[in-house]
C-alpha cells in the first residue's frame, strides 16, 4: 500500500487493516477505504475494459458516477469500486475481459476493428444471413456487456423489504445545500426525510430522518423509491427539495479515456479522503477555477504539476497564485491528446483556435486532471416535472420552470456552494471536441461512443439528439448521461449547425442509479392461507398444493380410494376455505332476494337453499348455499376462491341500496368440515345430542348444536352426493373437532379425503365448479340451471334484465355431462367438435370415477347436441374420441341417496 | 397511478390500499332495451375531467365510498360514504 502522510480530512483508519481479494489475489486496505482507493493504493491502474473496444479504463470520477470502475462483488456484477467500502474477505472480480484485465483478447476490436465498428455496426453487419442471427447474437453478447449474471441463484438469496414513508418534505441530496434545507424545514415543524447517496454518513439533524448511503431511483407520480441496502423505501412527500448537486464534466479529446485521466474532483478525493496519490506528475486541463484549485491541492500532496491549461483567456487571481507556487498556467489552452500504452505517459496541450505542431506543447506525465465544468444533476427534478433552458453563460442546461411543490437548492439550481475553492465563477465553454484526428475522442465512456460516431450518425440522418441516442446508444449506459449528455449535445449542435437550445436534452428517465433487479422484484415471500386444521393434514402426509391463496390437502395419497370410502363408509374433508358471510338485519331477506336470481325471503328458518350469483350481464359470478338461521339472519357460503369478491360484491350493493342489513365476513373466523357417506349420520350422532335421524334432520336442514362440545352450525347438504353434514364452528376448535370426528369414525371406515377426490365426487353429481366449468360468458340457462332463475320475483334483482333476455334466446352452447367408454381421460380444455369438425365447445372437467368405473366429464357443447344420448367428438391436441352426452347426474341421478 | 385517497372511515391512505369500482353509472330502474342494457353493462363515459366514482377500502375497513376525482390530474375533490346526506356526500350515488 502506497499512501501519503496523514491528510487532514482522511477517512481511513490506518490501525485497522482489511483484507479482500481482487481476481483471486489478496489486497490489503484500511478501514474506510473503498475498493477503488485500496486497489489504486496497491498499484492498480486498469479497473475495467470498455464495452465495445475493450480499452483499458481507470478511476475517473471517484464518486460513483462514471462506468469505469464497475466490478463484481461476491459474484454480483454492477458495483462501483470507487464508492463501495471494503469489507473483510470480500471477493472482487473484474468484468468484461478475457482472459484477464491486463491481457484482453477482445482488445483486437479497438486495434484493427475501428473502421468496421461504426454506430449501427451490429444492425448493418449481422443482418445476413438472417438465420445466423442466433449465432451472431451469442458471440456479440459475449463480447460486449457489463458482467455475467449467475444462471442460478439460491432461492430467496436477495431479501428486499418495502417500507412506505409519508413525510412533509423529502430532501434528495445531503450536501451542504440539502442539509440546510432539511434543517430549515425541520425547524418549522415539518416531518423531513433526507436522502443521501454518498458513501459517508451524515451527522444527525434534529427532526430529520436521514437515509444515508441510499439512492433515490426516480420520481413516480409523487412517490420516490429510495434504495438503501436491503430496503426499498417508498417515500411520498408533500414537498420535494432537490439538492442533487452538479456533476463535473470530462473533456472530449484524443485518448481521453486512458487510465490516468481523472476528473479534478476524483483526483482530489483520492488524495484527501484516502491519502492515495493519484500520480507523480500531472498535467491539468480546466475550464474554470476548479482545475486550478485542484492543482494547488495536488501540489500540496506532493504531486509535481507539469502544466495547467486553462481554457479561459484571462484566468484571474487563482492562476496568478498558482504561478507564485511555480506552476505554469497556459491561458487559452486546452488538452488535445493524452498518449500512453497501459496508462497516460504524456499529454499534448495547445492554444484554442490555433493549429499546428509549432504551438503545441507535450508534457510527460502519469496523471491528466480534467475539469470541463459542471452540469447540474437534474434528472430527478426533471422527472418531477421541472423544465430546462440553455444558459449560454454557464454553457449548460439549467432548471427553468419548477412545479409548485418542488424546489431545487445548491449546485443543481446553479448555486455554487463550494465557495472556498473558487475565487471566480468564470467558466469557459469547451469546444465539442479537441484533438480530433489524433485518436479516439470519447463522448460516452459507457457505450464507447466517439465524437466521430456522433458525426456519422448525423450524416446517416439521425439528426436529432433522441434519434442519435437510440442509434449510437450515447447516454444509455450505466452513467445514465451524467458524463456524456452535455458532450453529446455539444457535438450534435456542431454537426447539425444548431444552437444547443435547439438540440435540447434527452428525456430524463428512471432509474437514476443502477439498481439490482432483486430490489425491484418485491418482498421475497409468498403469503399463504392455511386452515386451522392444516397441521393435521401435514401429519397425515397429505399432498398439499396451492388452491388460490390457500394451501390445501389435494389428497392423502389415494384419491380414488378416498372417493370410494365416501361411498362405502364415510369421508371427512376440511372445507374451511369456503367463504362465510353473515347477513343480518330486518332487510336481510329482501337484500338477498335482490342479489340472487332465486328467492330467499320465503326461505324458512332452519332451511337451506342453493344460490347462484349472477352479474347484471346475466353471467354466473359465484355460487354457494344460504341457510336462514332466524327471520333476520342468513348464513351465506361462497366458493373458496370467490370469498373476497363476493363480500366486496355484497357490500357494494349494500352501500348503494342502503338497506338495513349488517354484513360480517366470518371466512377467517370459522372453520368447516364436511362429513359425508352412508355412515356419516352414525358418526355425527356419537358426538352430538342432536337428533340426526332422517326425519328430524332432513336434507337441506341447517341446525345449531354442539358437536364434541363445540357450538356448531350443521348444514345438511350434498355437494359430494352422499348424506353429508357441513359442520361450521369457531376456527380455534379446528383440530379438536377434526380429531373427535376422526376418532368417532375410526371403527366405521371413516377416511379423510382431499380436494381431488371431492372433485371426482361432485363431478359424479354434475355440481358445477364456478370458474372451472363456467367462465365469464356462462349464464344459468346455459349451465343447465334455469330453475335457479325466478323471473316472476316481485323485486328487481341483479341480472334480471339480462336473464329475461337469455331465458328466451337459445344459447349457442350448453353445459352437459359426457361419458367415455375407453378409459381415456381427456385434458380439461379439450375441444368439442361439431358435426363438420369445427371447434364448437370445450371440456371443462374430466375424471375417472372409481364407483362408476368409467370416465365422466362435463363440457360445453352446441345446444342441438345437448341431449341425452347424442354423440360429440372430443379433440385433445389432435387425438379425437367419441363421447356420449348425459344431462342427468352420473351418480344417484334422482337424489335418493342424498335425501336418505 | 399513484396518489392519496381519504377513506371516510380511516383517513388518508395510499391509493394502493383501495379497490377501484369505476365511475358511477345509474342502474336501469325499469326494463331497459337491449341497447340500454348493453350500454349500462359495457360502456363507460371515461371523462377527461371530474367524475364521481366508487372506491373500496380493500386493505382497510372494507367500506365502499364515493369519490370525486379529476381523471386528468388524479386530484381527489371529495370522498364520502354513500349514506352521507350532506350536499357533497354520496347521497346522489
Amino acid at each position: 500500500m502506497s499512501r501519503l502522510p496523514n491528510q487532514p480530512g482522511e477517512l481511513i483508519n490506518r490501525d485497522n487493516v482489511i483484507r479482500f481479494t481482487f481476481d483471486g489475489k489478496p489486497v490489503e486496505a484500511y478501514e474506510g477505504d473503498t475498493i477503488g482507493s485500496a486497489l489504486f493504493a496497491a498499484g492498480r491502474r486498469t479497473f475495467s475494459r470498455s464495452f465495445k473496444y475493450h480499452r483499458r479504463r481507470g478511476l475517473l470520477c471517484c464518486a460513483g458516477q462514471c462506468p469505469n470502475c464497475i466490478v463484481a462483488v461476491d459474484g454480483a456484477p454492477g458495483t462501483r469500486a470507487c464508492i463501495e467500502p471494503v469489507r473483510e474477505g470480500m471477493k472482487v472480480e473484474h468484468l468484461n475481459a478475457q482472459p484477464g484485465l491486463d491481457l484482453d483478447v477482445m482488445r483486437a476490436t479497438d486495434l484493427v476493428g475501428t473502421k468496421f465498428t461504426p454506430p449501427g455496426f451490429y444492425y448493418k453487419t449481422f443482418i445476413r444471413p438472417r438465420k445466423l442471427w442466433p449465432l451472431y447474437e451469442k458471440v456479440l453478447r459475449h463480447a460486449a456487456g457489463l458482467g455475467v449474471l449467475r444462471k442460478e441463484q439460491p432461492e430467496r438469496e436477495w431479501r428486499t423489504e418495502y417500507r412506505r414513508r409519508h413525510a412533509d418534505v423529502l430532501v434528495i441530496g445531503g450536501g451542504s445545500a440539502g442539509q440546510s434545507a432539511a434543517k430549515a424545514a425541520a425547524e418549522q415543524g415539518d416531518d423531513v426525510v433526507l436522502v443521501d447517496e454518498g458513501p459517508f454518513g451524515i451527522e444527525p439533524i434534529p427532526g430529520v430522518e436521514i437515509l444515508a448511503r441510499a439512492s433515490a431511483l426516480g420520481y413516480f407520480d409523487g412517490i420516490v423509491p429510495v434504495w438503501q441496502g436491503d430496503t426499498l423505501h417508498q417515500i411520498r412527500a408533500r414537498r420535494h427539495v432537490f439538492a442533487t448537486g452538479a456533476i463535473e464534466q470530462p473533456l472530449v479529446f484524443a485518448g481521453n479515456d486512458l487510465p490516468g485521466v481523472m476528473l479534478s474532483g476524483g483526483a482530489v478525493r483520492l488524495t484527501q479522503l484516502y491519502a492515495v496519490s493519484p500520480g507523480t506528475r500531472a498535467v491539468i486541463a480546466t475550464t474554470s477555477d476548479r482545475g486550478l484549485a485542484a492543482a494547488a491541492k495536488l501540489q500540496d500532496a506532493g504531486v509535481e504539476i507539469a502544466a495547467v491549461a486553462d481554457l479561459r483567456e484571462t484566468p484571474g487571481a487563482a492562476a496568478r497564485r498558482l504561478s507564485e507556487r511555480g506552476i505554469q498556467v497556459l491561458a487559452g489552452h486546452t488538452i488535445l491528446e493524452a498518449t500512453g500504452g497501459k496508462a497516460v505517459e504524456s499529454a499534448v496541450l495547445g492554444p484554442i483556435g490555433v493549429k499546428g505542431a509549432s504551438v503545441e506543447r507535450t508534457f510527460e506525465c502519469d496523471l491528466v486532471v480534467v475539469s470541463g465544468g459542471f452540469a447540474p444533476a437534474m434528472s430527478l427534478v426533471l422527472q418531477a416535472g421541472a423544465q430546462t433552458r440553455y444558459d449560454p453563460a454557464r454553457g449548460s442546461f439549467v432548471l427553468d420552470k419548477l412545479p409548485s411543490s418542488v424546489t431545487a437548492v445548491g449546485d443543481v439550481a446553479g448555486v455554487d456552494d463550494e465557495g472556498d475553492d473558487v475565487e471566480s465563477g468564470a467558466v469557459a465553454i469547451p469546444p465539442p471536441v479537441s484533438g480530433a484526428g489524433r485518436g479516439k475522442c470519447f463522448a460516452c465512456l459507457c457505450e464507447d461512443v466517439t465524437a466521430k460516431d456522433i458525426r456519422l450518425s448525423v450524416e446517416e440522418g439521425y439528426d436529432s439528439i433522441e434519434l442519435s441516442k437510440r442509434y449510437t446508444t450515447v447516454t444509455m449506459g450505466p452513467c445514465q448521461g451524467r458524463m456524456c449528455q452535455l458532450p453529446a449535445i455539444r457535438l450534435m449542435a456542431r454537426e447539425t449547425g444548431q444552437l444547443l437550445e435547439q438540440v435540447g436534452t434527452t428525456t430524463a428517465r428512471p432509474p437514476w442509479v443502477s439498481v439490482p433487479m432483486g430490489v425491484l422484484a418485491g418482498r421475497p415471500f409468498e403469503p399463504a392461507k392455511r386452515s386451522s386444521i392444516h397441521g393435521r393434514h401435514r401429519e397425515l402426509a397429505a399432498n398439499i398444493k396451492w388452491a388460490g391463496d390457500w394451501r390445501r390437502a389435494y389428497d392423502y395419497g389415494d384419491p380414488q380410494g378416498e372417493a370410494l370410502a365416501v361411498h362405502q363408509a364415510a369421508g371427512l374433508i376440511d372445507v374451511s376455505t369456503l367463504g362465510k358471510l353473515l347477513v343480518r338485519g330486518p332487510d336481510a331477506g329482501e337484500f338477498l332476494n335482490r342479489l340472487y336470481p332465486n328467492r330467499f325471503s320465503d326461505l324458512k328458518p332452519g332451511r337451506i337453499r342453493y344460490g347462484v350469483i349472477s352479474s347484471d350481464a346475466g353471467r354466473i359470478v359465484d355460487d354457494g348455499t344460504i341457510c336462514r338461521i332466524d327471520d333476520d339472519t342468513f348464513y351465506v357460503t361462497t366458493t373458496s376462491s370467490g370469498a373476497g369478491a363476493v363480500e366486496e360484491w355484497f357490500s357494494w350493493w349494500l352501500a348503494d341500496w342502503r338497506m338495513d342489513v349488517k354484513l360480517t365476513d366470518l371466512t377467517q373466523g370459522l372453520s368447516a368440515v364436511n362429513l359425508a357417506g352412508p355412515r356419516a349420520r352414525e358418526i355425527l350422532s356419537e358426538l352430538t345430542d342432536l337428533d340426526c335421524s332422517p326425519e328430524a334432520f332432513k336434507y337441506l336442514d341447517g341446525k345449531q348444536a354442539k358437536v364434541a362440545g363445540v357450538e356448531c352450525l350443521i348444514l345438511r347438504i350434498g355437494f359430494v352426493g352422499e348424506v353429508g353434514y357441513e359442520i361450521h364452528f369457531a376456527a380455534a376448535h379446528g383440530e379438536h373437532v377434526w380429531d373427535a370426528l376422526m376418532e368417532a369414525g375410526r371403527d366405521k371406515g371413516l377416511r379423510p379425503f382431499g380436494l381431488e377426490p371431492q372433485r371426482i365426487l361432485r363431478l359424479q353429481k354434475m355440481h358445477i365448479l364456478v370458474g372451472q366449468d363456467t367462465d365469464s360468458e356462462s349464464t344459468p340457462f346455459g349451465a343447465a340451471m334455469p330453475w335457479i332463475v325466478k323471473l316472476d320475483k316481485e323485486e328487481d334483482f341483479i341480472g334480471k334484465w339480462a336473464l329475461q333476455h337469455y331465458s328466451i334466446e337459445e344459447p349457442a352452447t350448453r353445459l352437459v355431462g359426457f361419458t367415455l367408454g375407453n378409459g381415456y381421460v381427456p385434458t380439461e380444455g379439450s375441444v368439442i367438435l361439431d358435426g363438420l369438425g369445427v371447434p364448437a365447445g370445450q371440456v371443462t372437467s374430466a375424471r375417472f370415477s372409481p364407483v362408476l368405473d368409467r370416465v365422466i366429464g362435463m363440457a360445453w357443447v352446441p345446444s342441438p347436441l345437448a341431449r341425452d344420448g347424442s354423440q360429440v367428438t372430443i379433440s385433445d391436441e389432435g387425438r379425437t374420441t367419441e363421447a356420449q352426452i348425459q344431462t342427468k347426474p352420473f351418480y344417484d341421478p334422482e337424489g335418493e341417496v342424498l335425501r336418505s | 397511478m399513484s396518489f392519496l385517497l381519504t377513506c371516510p372511515n380511516c383517513g388518508v391512505r395510499e391509493v394502493t390500499d383501495f379497490g377501484y369500482g369505476g365511475e358511477i353509472s345509474p342502474r336501469p330502474t325499469s326494463r331497459p332495451t337491449l341497447r340500454e342494457l348493453g350500454e349500462y353493462n359495457y360502456f363507460r363515459r371515461n371523462v377527461a375531467g371530474v367524475q364521481r366514482e366508487w372506491w373500496f377500502h380493500r386493505s382497510g375497513c372494507r367500506a365502499w365510498f364515493i369519490a370525486e376525482r379529476d381523471t386528468r390530474t388524479n386530484e381527489v375533490l371529495l370522498t364520502a360514504l354513500p349514506a352521507d346526506p350532506s350536499p357533497n356526500g354520496g347521497g346522489a350515488a
